[in-house]
């Protein structure tokens, strides 16, 4: 629990998506499902899908040069470098020294990755309030990023998708004051993937109420009744977004409109981008957000946890994110790919 | 690229670090211990601002190993605001759209990896100036 009179918060943000994008009806289409049920029944348009040279590595490099551009800092005064992922390109040798080192943080900085399905991202903000509000460093950049991958046929399929989100926190010039973390997490064997083995396994309609569902609103309804707040204290809120139906049914199940969550839902246009989903979710709002808004954001990754934030926009923010990539810019910018373009540059096509 | 290699090129490739002459302030990329038109080896580190335009390019399609996968692919000589030339690919573009001139900027892309199990190298390659808008 994070709570005294200390400001810390977000003094800098960045996306990046992909360009490429496929639509869910494509996929349907390969493996004879009804595409139109299947788009509607998710809230899922299309995807994301990186390019060929693009892995969670260079996505995360792109994200945080666009959030140090934000901040207007020097790279080399960042203390600290958390790469959060399910997808990173090696099982042994960190992301997070390439990102440090490509962004110019290296040498005098930590770095480490870090897994927790969906929400290794979140974990690493926490990791970075922590060192931030103790005064042991001044600035930490933390990053949601994923290249994700579904199994050909797999319901997955439909959703799993690329993107980053990068967040620096610091003291000074805060855009948006974080006031307060707190999490909820369990043993719970919802969605997973063994060492060596190249696509997750998860459990079906398990990955619903015991998992996403129960995870997301007790972090929520906690830190509300910690803070002493309401939904009517929230312009927005956030919840991690495998896709729309989800998140949509939890605000509806914890007293938000849907207006207060709509803005946040980019995974109708990209799908769910994992670690950087509730992130790029939130950027999604600070890019439209007035000074004074108040935000609800909540993680979720599988396995599972979830991280619960209270976030206030500060004046900054307007000036700052002028001549920033929006989220909704990089959702624009899109050139379709057929389902067989698709697996070449997902790399399911072995080529020796 | 031998591992090594790539290593002693890390700060060039991921984020345009070339070198500068103390003495007469010309711009080296990549980076020169000697300054050709004065002679000094003093230098001290410079950061390209990845902003540049093409020079000449061509489309490839017969690639040497490993790059079968990305044809047709564009390869450029890009020369950066600050005056050096380097040769790049240019990515993030369809091809009836690179023309000699045209803006870019630094972008950040896998380059290779050896095989299933060997290292992957990273760094520099184009894209047209303002990416995603492209205004």
């Amino acid at each position: 629990m994070l709570m005294d009179t200390t400001k810390v918060g977000i003094v800098g943000f960045g996306v990046y998506i992909p360009r490429f994008r496929i639509k869910v009806e494509e996929i349907a289409r390969i493996w004879g499902q009804p595409g139109e049920a299947v788009r509607k029944g998710l809230g899922v348009e299309e995807k994301s899908i990186p390019d060929m040279d693009e892995d969670t590595i260079t996505i995360s490099v792109e994200a945080a040069r666009n959030a140090v551009k934000m901040a207007g800092i020097l790279p080399e005064d960042i203390e600290a470098v958390y790469v959060g992922s399910e997808s990173h390109p090696y099982a042994v040798k960190p992301s997070a020294t390439i990102v440090s080192e490509a962004v110019g943080a290296a040498p005098i900085t930590t770095a480490a990755d870090l897994e927790f399905a969906c929400k290794a991202g979140t974990a690493g903000v926490q990791m970075c309030l922590g060192l931030v509000k103790s005064g042991i460093i001044n600035i930490g950049l933390a990053i949601g990023a994923d290249c994700s991958q579904g199994r050909p046929g797999d319901a997955l399929e439909y959703t799993a998708s690329a993107g980053a989100c990068a967040l620096l926190i610091g003291m000074d010039n805060i855009l948006v004051n974080i006031e307060h973390t707190e999490s909820f997490t369990t043993d719970t064997p919802d969605f997973w993937r063994r060492e060596g083995a190249t696509y997750p396994s998860h459990g079906g309609r398990f990955t619903g109420e015991p998992a996403y569902f129960r995870h997301i609103t007790n972090a929520a309804e906690n830190i509300m009744q910690n803070t002493n707040t309401t939904p009517d204290d929230y312009d927005y809120v956030v919840f991690h977004e495998p896709n729309s139906k989800f998140p949509l049914a939890t605000a509806k199940k914890l007293g938000f409109p849907k207006e207060k969550i709509v803005p946040s839902l980019a995974v109708r246009y990209i799908g769910n981008t994992y670690s950087a989903s509730s992130m790029i979710g939130l950027a999604a709002v600070l890019d439209i957000a007035k000074p004074g808004d108040r935000i609800l954001m909540v993680s979720y990754g599988s396995g599972s946890g979830s991280d619960a934030f209270i976030m206030n926009v500060e004046k900054g923010i307007v000036e700052s994110r002028k001549g920033i990539p929006k989220v909704q810019e990089y959702i624009n910018n899109k050139v379709y790919l057929d389902y067989s373009m698709y697996t070449k540059h997902r790399g399911k096509i072995k080529m020796n | 690229m031998s591992v090594p290699r790539f290593w002693r090129r890390i700060h060039s490739l991921y984020r345009l670090e070339g070198t500068k002459c103390s003495k007469c302030g010309r711009l080296y990329f990549p980076e020169r211990n000697r300054c050709v038109d004065c002679n000094t080896y003093d230098k001290e580190k410079f950061i390209f601002s990845g902003n540049g335009k093409i020079i000449t390019y061509s489309w490839v399609y017969t690639p040497p190993k490993g790059f079968k996968g990305g044809i047709p692919y564009c390869l450029a000589i890009v020369e950066l605001e600050e005056g050096p030339r380097l040769t790049t690919q240019i990515v993030a573009v369809e091809k009836k759209k690179v023309k000699i001139g045209m803006p870019v900027e630094f972008s950040f892309r896998k380059i290779s990896a050896e095989g299933e199990e060997g290292v992957i190298t990273y760094g520099f390659k184009f894209r047209p100036k303002g990416y995603p808008t492209n205004k």
